[in-house]
């Protein structure tokens, strides 16, 4: 079925257009609109495009950076003053994914997709968006809550700050297939060091719920300590709580309740 | 609804065709040029053999709206031909014995293109992560492997 495509050459006015028509999609790299149109998917009725230089735009230079909403992960890794999101990065496609596939649209992938998304909300990204209304800054995790609502706004750019080592922040893909392959669960931690103790500790999950969610069990048992194997263990056996993990092909619900806490535990203590 | 013209670089041949709304690169090269080397295989992103090189990048065709190359260079495995002589990846593959039902050929090729375009002396860990979006249900990969070691002068090992 053919559909209606938009093509507008700034963001501002694909966000109007967007948001006053509800059938209406923004394709960014074409990973999950085009695919949605393969599929037969007659939800989609209307496809709304910018050519917007500032959608395309990295600021990696300082200590806060950002990505625009069309930055490809190929970008990203090309980046080096962004080496601390190469590995979400490379977790995600095989290249031609990664030539295609966005930051922006990253935040709308649904599970077992979305593993760049699972990184930015450990990082207590903020998230742009243009709609009717004019644009906003938005934290991640409430633009993830709304997330099945956020169809009539336009994702501008993602924002966070950088970790102040590598070792702060740490991320890891589970997948039966590698190097690509969907995720069986993903995980990503900061762990700003402070004294010696962790301060301010956000942990996030990916295909342990509907969407992206932090684990604040694990959080809490971090907070204030120094990262020990005591500190660790605790950490891991909060892993599953306030979770709802779902079957799939790639594992069951069960199987991700029972890997998280392990995979976490390896994660803070710093192994392979 | 109305057909929306589209012109751009086809195997160094400029090409102008009328695609309707929302139709992807895949169709447009197939039904429209008649390029039959890019395949549809998943329509998902999945499986790699609709692989083109869009200004030498490369991308999946049936997850690319076919407007969105307009201006741009669209190279295919039919653009790899040389004259009647294959290029030296088609002749590696042949030699190694890298395809079998020869689906997943078409993206394998342009995959280890772009791979050696950028970097003309893969690692073997270099040449399993280019290919790595791109699925053969034959071969195992390692032929593939070796056939594209084999084209880039790199030492095949068994």
């Amino acid at each position: 079925m053919a559909v209606t495509v938009k093509t507008f050459t700034s963001a501002s006015e694909a966000a109007g257009a967007l948001s006053s028509d509800r059938s209406a999609r923004y394709l960014g790299g074409g990973t999950l609109v085009m695919r949605a149109l393969n599929e037969g998917d007659v939800s989609v009725s209307t496809i709304v495009r910018a050519q917007d230089q500032a959608l395309t735009r990295i600021d990696a230079s300082g200590p806060r950076i950002t990505l625009g909403a069309g930055v490809t992960f190929a970008r990203v890794l090309a980046e080096r003053d962004l080496a601390f999101l190469h590995a979400p990065a490379r977790s995600i496609g095989g290249p031609a994914v990664r030539n295609m596939g966005t930051i922006g649209g990253n935040l709308f992938a649904p599970s077992p997709y979305g593993d760049f998304t699972v990184a930015l909300l450990a990082l207590d990204a903020t998230v742009a968006v243009a709609g009717g209304f004019g644009a906003r800054d938005v934290p991640i995790e409430e633009f993830l809550q709304a997330r099945d609502r956020q169809s009539g706004t336009l994702v501008l750019s993602v924002s966070c700050t950088r970790p102040a080592s590598a070792e702060a922040f740490r991320y890891r893909k589970i997948a039966r297939i590698k190097p690509k392959g969907g995720s069986v669960i993903t995980l990503a931690a900061h762990l700003p060091i402070s004294g010696g103790r962790i301060a301010g500790a956000r942990i996030a999950l990916g295909s342990m719920a509907p969407t992206q969610i932090r684990a604040r069990a694990a959080e809490r048992a971090l907070e204030g300590r120094s990262l020990d194997a005591a500190t660790i263990a605790a950490a891991a056996s909060a892993a599953t709580e306030g979770t709802s993990p779902s079957d799939n092909a790639l594992g069951s619900a069960w199987y991700r309740r029972e890997i998280v806490g392990v995979h976490l535990r390896r994660l803070l203590s710093g192994q392979e | 609804m109305a057909k929306i013209p589209l012109q751009f670089r086809h195997n160094g041949r400029d090409v102008a065709i009328f695609v309707d709304g929302g139709t992807n690169l895949l169709v447009a090269l197939r039904e429209l040029i008649g390029d039959m080397t890019p395949k549809f295989g998943c329509g998902q992103g999945g499986c790699g053999t609709c692989s083109v090189l869009v200004d030498g990048e490369l991308h999946l065709s049936c997850l690319t709206l076919a407007e969105t190359v307009a201006g741009r260079s669209v190279e295919t495995l039919d653009g790899m031909k040389q004259g009647p002589n294959l290029h030296p990846l088609q002749r590696a593959f042949a030699d190694n014995f890298a395809a079998q039902c020869g689906y997943c050929t078409p993206g394998m090729l342009m995959a280890a293109k772009a791979l050696l375009d950028r970097n003309p002396s893969p690692s073997r860990d270099e040449v399993i992560e280019a290919i790595s979006g791109n699925i053969c249900r034959c071969t195992g990969y390692e032929p593939i492997i070796n056939a594209i070691l084999a084209a880039a002068g790199g030492r095949v090992s068994a």
